[in-house]
């Protein structure tokens, strides 16, 4: 029971501190393409790959009291910050391992800008293209972010790294 | 483009109870229609098992994709004089927003869970592959199929056509609510249809609406939480969705455990082994499994046929709210005494969360997660709806979660055997044999 609930509730407490919603939507994407056991359904929207799933059950979590949410105004919009409470804790006692040791990539992803994330989990939507469709691709239906070739390369790289990584465990 | 296109010699009509009348004058969209992959889709339920709460919810998703495309072509009408509309994308939109449903399974939603699928990669797989809708689209041009795949997975450059097939404020929400509300027979769910596509405007990358239009859009959006809460959500609905899924997983686990069904369920082994080919995906329909669910019920396995048996004659599951946080216990308890009891836990109990339904409520778009509803304000600025409108923030804000525990209570209550395990079931859920809903 829960068992997908539980699986956030444990990215939480792997995190930390997760700062923008943007932010978590992308990580979770960027973790299921690495073949982490996120159940949550993603299709392509116009800020990149988004779970309206994801978001419901995050509310879902808020309002049980297993994740905190604090609405932060940044002058001209809302950001939220999630930590995990207590309450999280002590539901999270009720699992065995639900998720893979995954702590340095959950803090890695963490670490990146949503911004970079967004590109990365585009990349990764458009995986099945060719590198050279996927930069054309990019360029097209995220014209408005106006990512730089170097920027679109950078995240190829950190793609590659997140591959070795996973391979290697 | 369009003008490579036949016009139908005479312009074709459908009768609709939502809409009045469903105009096609373009030969490729009637061309369409008559192809098996879109005719597939009335034998697909619009609103799954719905049925079984709200009886005159049979409608199916042809008739709402073909709603779809009516509203679209009555928005591209306004749409034709405005700037930043390019006329060439008409056709694009149309064919679109008739196909954008095209890959939905029977029951899609328990089907996509337990079978892990997605109907938008159907959709896509359709559309591009070796089929009759691919075949009439390639008479456009060879690339058009890409296109529309593109505007449904809404990945095409043309932010502007993406947004009137998928957005907050689409075609299909538009469609499917007050169809869903005509069908279900609701009260609530109504909107003015009409005045909505009359203040949209193209702009830019995305569909806006006039700041005068604004209350018609707080009633759109009224009847979508509305009919979040009183249909898409309703609990007799899930309590069917429960069971239904329990079905696919008990025959799945069945034919993974080799066991011999009287009558081999040939057109679903392909689901059961994952290896669904596009050709085996169309084969399937609500009819092919009403068919198995009505024989199954004299199957020897007693768990597949009690459920089809629930299914069919809608005896279903009863339900108590659950917090999950103040009750984590109480579940462990039960699935131990539901095991003493002899009663499989894994098939008789279930909490079913809000986050397990596949619908979405408005959402301000906060953060980029998606775009929201903007009003084009006199001025030519934009502003978000929600921070115009005090009734769509005041609903904006609101709790929108649950989570119910779905159980046979018939079983509990029949004490001629494991008397006592039972009526330690009864004590943990706090019955005396009158409570639990549905």
């Amino acid at each position: 029971m829960l068992e997908d609930h539980a699986k956030l509730v444990s990215l939480f407490k792997q995190a930390g501190v997760v700062v923008g919603r943007k932010k978590l939507q992308k990580i979770i994407y960027i973790l299921k393409k690495m073949d982490m056991p996120f159940q949550e359904k993603y299709h392509f929207h116009f800020y990149g790959p988004y779970s309206e799933e994801l978001t419901l059950r995050v509310e879902e979590l808020c309002n049980l009291g297993f994740i905190n949410e604090v609405k932060e105004d940044k002058g001209g919009y809302h950001q939220y910050r999630y930590t995990l409470t207590g309450d999280g804790e002590t539901f999270l006692s009720h699992f065995d391992v639900i998720l893979p040791e995954c702590d340095s990539l959950i803090t890695d992803l963490n670490e990146q800008n949503s911004k970079f994330l967004e590109l990365v989990s585009t990349i990764l939507y458009f995986d099945d293209l060719t590198k050279d469709d996927i930069i054309a691709k990019v360029q097209v239906v995220k014209k408005k972010q106006n990512y730089s070739e170097e920027d679109i390369l950078q995240a190829f790289r950190y793609i590659e790294t997140l591959q070795q990584a996973k391979q290697v465990n | 483009m369009a003008n490579r296109l036949t016009k139908l010699d005479e312009e074709k009509v459908f009768k609709d109870p939502v809409h009045r009348y469903i105009h096609v004058k373009d030969g490729l969209i009637w061309e369409l229609i008559g192809t098996a992959e879109f005719q597939r889709l009335r034998r697909i339920k619009q609103l799954g098992t719905t049925y079984l709460t709200f009886h005159g919810a049979e409608h199916s998703r042809f008739g709402h994709s073909l709603g779809v495309y009516e509203i679209t072509r009555r928005i591209i009408d306004v749409f034709d004089d405005h700037p930043h509309w390019d006329p060439d994308e008409r056709l694009l939109c149309l064919c679109s927003a008739l196909l954008h449903d095209v890959g939905h399974g029977p029951f899609s939603h328990s089907f996509e869970k337990v079978f892990d699928t997605d109907h938008e990669l159907f959709t896509r797989d359709i559309i591009l592959g070796d089929t009759e809708i691919n075949a009439v689209l390639k008479k456009v041009d060879p690339a058009f199929p890409k296109k529309v795949a593109e505007v449904i997975g809404k990945t095409y450059e043309n932010k502007l056509v993406v947004s009137l097939i998928s957005s907050q404020i689409d075609a299909d929400r538009m469609d499917y609510l007050l169809r869903d509300a005509y069908f279900t027979g609701v009260s609530y769910g109504q909107f003015d249809l009409e005045r909505i596509w009359r203040v949209m405007r193209p702009r830019d990358d995305q569909v806006v609406i006039k700041h005068s239009g604004m209350h018609a859009v707080e009633d759109y959006i009224m009847s979508r939480y509305q009919m979040y809460w009183q249909v898409y959500f309703h609990p007799v609905t899930r309590s069917a969705e429960v069971i239904l899924s329990k079905i696919l997983h008990r025959a799945k686990a069945l034919y993974k455990a080799g066991y011999n069904f009287e009558h081999q369920p040939l057109p679903l082994l392909p689901l059961f082994n994952g290896k669904l080919s596009l050709e085996d995906f169309l084969r399937l329909d609500e009819a092919v499994f009403l068919f198995y669910f009505q024989i199954w019920q004299q199957e020897d396995d007693a768990i597949l046929s009690d459920l089809c048996s629930r299914f069919v004659n809608r005896r279903l599951f009863k339900y108590i709210e659950f917090s999950p946080n103040t009750n984590f216990n109480l579940y462990s308890d039960l699935r131990e005494a539901f095991k003493d009891a002899d009663i499989d836990p894994e098939y008789y109990l279930s909490v079913d969360s809000s986050s397990d339904l596949p619908y979405d409520f408005y959402r301000p778009g906060e953060e980029e997660e998606r775009l929201p509803i903007h009003l084009l304000m006199p001025g030519g600025g934009l502003r978000e709806l929600s921070r115009e409108s005090a009734v769509v923030e005041a609903i904006s804000g609101k709790k929108r979660t649950d989570h119910k525990l779905y159980f046979p209570k018939d079983f509990i209550t029949d004490l001629s055997i494991n008397k006592a395990a039972k009526e330690k079931i009864r004590k943990l859920l706090k019955f005396e044999g009158g409570s639990g809903h549905a």
